[in-house]
């Protein structure tokens, strides 16, 4: 595969073009929102939790298909799951894109198996300058975490 | 079209190659790569003349001062200025909050109305919103025609004798368009308002001549035009200029310094607080002889040309959209596009990918991207460097965006 086609995978401009989870929650829920003044992307983020858990989610906002797809993956992966083990994704994802240090979770012998879709954004570490494209929803989340556990 | 080809060989940069590719360099709106003579002129200063200005009585430092004073009186030659009326600075964006500081904190009160049009760069509205708050004053928008140019008929209604600056730009950074210059200049005058023309765009571009034209002051950067970062230049009518009070004190811009106060140097000296970027200078003055000696009108020329053909060329390519005038007359060779919903950031990833430097976002523009309703484009700039080949390898690698984000 060609640095491109790793950049943009099939799955990644299939979250892009039909991102889940678009719009916003009603009922009481945590609001957080995050942009990259440099580029102008802008990510909002509604964050029901639930006795601990998120019970659901809603994004909206605009950005490249990288940002997009990273905000819609994302959403998929952290429904339903509890408060620690969110934490624990956005780690894992973090080092994944070698934008926090520890050793990279992902098993390049079972593709998927740790990080589901979102290993599909691995491809973006060989685009320095997009990484901060990918990580713009995860830095949202965590501040919604954050306001959540304050 | 009028071939500028051989003078590529001047600028060592074009023959870098990026991801195998030969450099295709389309981004000199943002900033604008350096020949060779602008790297030795600086370079020669430092391994040769480096001592510091003013004042100093030793060789060195005369030839220092000799060298900076003579980048003064060429750049100013270039747009047909006295040297005594050309301050230097770090670039447009410091010359514009000087205005905006020292004249408008001092001339302008409640009530009070600046224009400026959606068009502007931040540089020419956000030193107006800060000097806006100090003083009371307010932001009124001229917003643009269909044709991305700045509608000018309304300019009647916002007129009146509360208005205290009309600040525009002479090219959109954006959307190439050229501002209504004279239109507004002479509005200006016509109330006694202070005029002030924004040319990091226009001045690299276009022959400009200030002493035919009605603008109070006009802010041009260096590096837009061949030079280095760090320095720009700053014309101000005379009596204007004395207008102006200094933002910045300290050496180099006084007369006298006494405990509680001090009178200043002449302009432009009092506007030059510390020791200025001299190689900077030097440089910006090896840029304009090298403009100079290829002129202006050919580049003009050049460039028209090639921003016709890039225009015919892109609007060929299906859900393509052009954000800017598609006559020439109209406008200067920043071309700003949409590519149906490929993000401007991933089309210039994979133009990357093969070598082409475009950028991509709001272009420091935000009011005029909010205007248009759009959130980015991606923009493809030319000066005097660039070729036809280039157009058709932007136009190339176009398609394959397109191609790998499934467009049809």
């Amino acid at each position: 595969m060609t640095g491109l086609d790793e950049l943009y995978r099939e799955v990644i401009l299939d979250h892009y073009r039909n991102p889940r989870k678009q719009g916003s929650l009603r009922g009481d829920h945590i609001h957080a929102e995050g942009s990259n003044p440099s580029c102008g992307d802008e990510f909002l983020l509604d964050v029901a939790i639930t006795d601990g858990v998120v019970s659901d989610a809603a994004m909206r906002g605009h950005g490249c298909s990288i940002s997009q797809a990273s905000g819609s993956m994302m959403m998929d992966k952290i429904v339903g799951m509890p408060i620690d083990d969110v934490r624990e994704i956005v780690h894992k994802f973090k080092v994944m894109m070698s934008i926090e240090e520890g050793e990279n979770p992902v098993d390049p012998d079972r593709p998927g198996s740790v990080l589901g879709d979102l290993e599909a954004l691995q491809g973006v570490r060989k685009f320095p300058v997009r990484i901060k494209c990918a990580d713009l929803a995860w830095t949202t989340l965590t501040d919604a975490l954050d306001q959540a556990t304050a | 079209m009028t071939d500028l080809r051989a003078l590529r060989s001047d600028f060592p940069i074009l023959e870098r190659e990026i991801n195998e590719h030969q450099l295709v360099y389309l981004d000199s709106a943002a900033t604008t790569q350096k020949p060779r003579s602008v790297l030795d002129a600086m370079d020669d200063y430092y391994r040769l003349h480096n001592a510091n200005v003013h004042r100093g009585a030793h060789t060195l430092a005369g030839e220092a001062t000799q060298m900076y004073e003579d980048a003064r009186v060429t750049v100013a030659r270039f747009i047909g200025a006295e040297a005594g009326q050309l301050v230097f600075n770090r670039g447009t964006t410091s010359a514009i909050n000087h205005i905006a500081y020292g004249w408008g904190l001092n001339h302008l009160k409640p009530g009070n109305k600046i224009i400026v049009t959606i068009m502007e760069h931040h540089a020419n509205i956000v030193p107006w919103q800060l000097v806006a708050k100090h003083t009371g004053a307010e932001l009124v928008y001229l917003e643009l025609s269909g044709d991305y140019t700045v509608d000018t008929t309304t300019l009647d209604n916002v007129l009146s004798n509360n208005v205290k600056v009309i600040a525009f730009s002479g090219m959109s950074n954006v959307t190439g368009a050229l501002g209504p210059i004279d239109e507004l200049s002479q509005a200006a005058r016509s109330i006694g308002a202070l005029s002030v023309m924004d040319g990091a765009q226009l001045v690299p571009h276009t022959p400009v001549d200030v002493s035919k034209l009605d603008v109070d002051f006009v802010a041009f950067s260096a590096h837009k035009m061949l030079g280095p970062t760090g320095i720009g230049a700053l014309w101000g009518r005379p009596e204007r200029l004395e207008e102006m009070e200094p933002t910045e004190g300290g050496g180099e811009m006084i007369n006298t310094v006494g405990r509680h106060e001090s009178t200043w140097a002449p302009v432009p000296h009092k506007f030059e607080a510390g020791t200025p970027p001299i190689a900077e200078a030097i440089g910006f003055g090896a840029a304009v002889e090298y403009l100079e000696a290829v002129g202006m009108d050919a580049i003009e020329a050049h460039e028209r040309a090639l921003t016709a053909y890039a225009l015919e060329q892109l609007a060929e390519i299906p859900d393509l959209t052009i954000h800017g005038p598609m006559d020439v007359e109209l406008r200067g060779g920043s071309v700003s596009f949409e590519l149906g919903d490929v993000h401007p950031h991933d089309i210039a990833t994979i133009l990357d990918q093969d070598g082409i430097a475009v950028r991509a976002g709001h272009h420091c523009a935000k009011p005029l991207m909010k205007y248009l309703d759009i959130p980015a484009t991606a923009r493809a700039s030319f000066y005097l460097y660039n070729v036809p080949e280039e157009v058709d390898a932007l136009v190339e690698s176009l398609h394959k965006a397109r191609k790998l984000f499934g467009l049809t």
